[in-house]
């Protein structure tokens, strides 16, 4: 892209070829003012930006191969094996958190997995259903209006609402559930949210209860723009509801569809304040967020190993990250 | 946008070209019996918890919560509010959420702007630096800032901790910091569909660059930051893990972290916790039925091109 506004009406600049030089030169032409103007709009947010969300990034990733508890200063002398913890502190570990990660820490392995297990209930489940009541709304059926109300609802609550707001359901003696199905006694009620087999389906029921609704919105948005006449013209040539869809309409939603598919995986690797409310994130509960966040504000802060956790979030969700980046500057370029 | 202007255009059209209509009436039926299904399932938790929060502790605790009503009472919302100094709370959540939600949306418009309007080399890589940093999952930047947080001495009027840590300001800055990506990328997409040649005119006008900026550019944007104004002021409001990994003290966090504390203390009195998470749930609610439309706008206008 050379110049917005240029690229803006690619016709009427060819018919006056000689405007879009002489637009760019008078662009070019910035007064001492301007620029002060242009390095204050840009440089204090692009300042923020870096410093609080850029510079941290990168140091997860150098925080991760050192071993430090927080006290005291890092160095860049090697830890030296087979001494006292306290003596091996803000040095450099190598690789050894991501090895203990992997081989020692008990939590890793089913934090990985639930993670995993979130991702593809989403993917399976939550996602596939938003975009079910994004087509059958988008059908104009009588109602539809108000259905995407009801539907949208939980998506303006926070998590940590919803994870309260569910208990009551789920709640061993006196909750929804266990009353309806007969199972509320002292001696056969079953514990939701404590069993650790049960708990984490319980939980990934509320975060697809409010996910459905985000992708449902998502998506509508997109249904309504693509071209009616596209349609039409499917059903002209007689394909029914179904494969006008599969055929015509989703092809043509790549760009959503991308959307979606970002905002699936990194909401499940974000996943956090379900699991924190409901019980601290232990007990069946574990994620890889929960682990990075108590190795740093618990009692034992272990800023190297916490990092390592982190660089496992951010290798993973850089995938979708830079299909989501690919698909829409590629365009920008190309325009 | 296109996303906004088209449904008003095809949905009279639609009804007549529904191929559900003529061709499967059962369908139709299904879809409806489908989305009521949907529909009380997906209002069942929240009611129930209202339910909860409007029947007394005795009578719960003697019938379950499922059983008829044999008192209603508001006394819950009186009591949780009063015991658990919801006020407080809530204004902690004012001055998070609206000095935040303002910052970023005058520090969005600026990057927007000049990255859609002036021809800075490197527009487009600094377009993805502020997007991919919205998308990043908060806990892969959390250990650093943590650190950072508690590294950085303020004045006493902004932290009473003398901490960026523990401050309101500090929350402030990372909700900021964090929420610049995603309105740049819709700001910049939006700038971009203002048509060229009003900015011929005005540097015909000899407008100066600041002038392009506020007086033509931020008015045509009104849309565009009504609906990101709405979409933050819901986000930052119901952050959570901010406030409860940057704060140590209950105190000073805003309503929604708060929540955690009073899960604790009223833990033998759960109907007191379905009240207070009722009464937390307010605001939102109150966007959701006054603004739900901008709301719904600032998310297609964060997913669709225009």
């Amino acid at each position: 892209m050379s110049s917005a506004s240029q690229a803006h009406d690619p016709a009427a600049a060819g018919a006056r070829t000689k405007v879009p030089a002489r637009r760019r030169r008078r662009m070019r032409k910035m007064t001492t003012r301007d620029r002060i103007v242009v390095a204050l709009l840009l440089g204090i947010p692009l300042l923020l930006d870096l410093a609080f969300v850029w510079f941290p990034a990168i140091g997860t990733v150098l925080l991760s191969f050192t071993k430090w508890n927080g006290v005291g200063s890092l160095h860049t002398k090697s830890c030296v094996p087979n001494m006292p913890s306290i003596l091996n502190n803000g040095c450099v570990y190598g690789v050894q958190n991501y090895h203990q990660a992997a081989t020692i820490y008990p939590e890793f392995w089913p934090a990985v997995r639930h993670n995993l297990i979130w991702l593809a209930v989403f993917v399976v489940i939550a996602t596939p259903l938003g975009m079910l009541f994004a087509v059958l709304i988008d059908r104009g059926i009588r109602g539809s209006r108000m259905y995407q109300s009801i539907l949208f609802l939980p998506v303006m609550l926070s998590l940590a609402l919803v994870g309260i707001i569910w208990e009551f359901v789920y709640s061993q003696n006196y909750g929804l559930i266990n009353t309806v199905i007969g199972r509320n006694g002292n001696d056969n009620a079953i514990d939701w949210l404590g069993n650790p087999h049960l708990n984490l389906w319980a939980v990934l029921l509320e975060a697809t209860w409010r996910q459905a609704g985000y992708v449902m919105v998502l998506y509508l948005a997109g249904l309504k723009a693509v071209d009616p006449s596209l349609r039409e013209a499917a059903l002209v040539d007689g394909a029914n509801a179904w494969q006008t869809f599969w055929k015509i309409v989703f092809p043509v939603m790549r760009p959503i569809n991308i959307v979606i598919m970002v905002v699936t995986v990194i909401e499940s690797l974000r996943a956090f304040d379900l699991v924190y409310i409901t019980n601290k994130g232990i007990n069946g509960l574990e994620l890889l967020s929960v682990l990075v966040t108590t190795n740093i504000v618990g009692e034992t802060q272990r800023v190297g190993f916490g990092s390592a956790l982190g660089v496992v979030l951010l290798v993973i969700s850089l995938v979708p990250i830079s299909i989501f980046l690919y698909q829409t500057f590629r365009r920008e370029e190309s325009s | 946008m296109s996303a906004e202007t088209l449904p008003r255009i095809d949905a009279p059209a639609r009804p007549a070209s529904g191929p559900g209509t003529k061709s499967r009436p059962w369908g139709q039926i299904a879809s409806q019996v489908f989305l009521i299904v949907a529909s009380v399932l997906w209002l069942l938790p929240i009611a129930f918890a209202l339910y909860v929060a409007i029947r007394p502790y005795s009578d719960t605790r003697k019938y379950g919560y499922v059983s008829m009503p044999h008192h209603i009472t508001f006394d819950n919302f009186r009591e949780a509010w009063t015991q658990s100094d919801m006020l407080h709370f809530f204004w902690n959540s004012v001055l998070i959420t609206v000095p935040a939600v303002i910052i970023v949306l005058c520090l969005a418009s600026g990057v927007a702007f000049v990255l859609t309007r002036v021809n800075v080399k490197v527009n487009i890589a600094l377009l993805i630096v502020f997007t991919a940093g919205n998308l990043l999952p908060q806990q892969v930047i959390i250990t650093p800032l943590y650190r950072i947080y508690l590294k950085i001495t303020l004045p006493h009027f902004l932290s009473s901790s003398g901490l960026m840590y523990n401050s309101i300001f500090g929350l402030i800055v990372i909700n900021v910091a964090f929420q610049l990506g995603f309105c740049v990328f819709v700001l910049s997409n939006y700038m971009k569909s203002i048509p060229g040649e009003m900015y011929e005119a005005a540097l015909v006008d000899g407008a100066s660059l600041w002038t392009r900026f506020w007086r033509l550019t931020l008015p045509l944007c009104r849309p565009a930051l009504a609906a990101l104004a709405t979409l933050l002021t819901t986000w930052i409001y119901n952050d959570f893990f901010w406030a409860i990994t940057l704060m140590s003290s209950g105190d000073k966090r805003p309503v929604t972290s708060a929540l955690a504390n009073l899960q604790g203390q009223f833990v033998s009195n759960q109907n007191l916790i379905a009240a207070a998470a009722m009464i937390a749930a307010v605001p939102t609610l109150v966007v959701y039925i006054l603004l739900q439309k901008q709301f719904i706008a600032g998310l297609s206008l964060g997913s669709s091109k225009g």
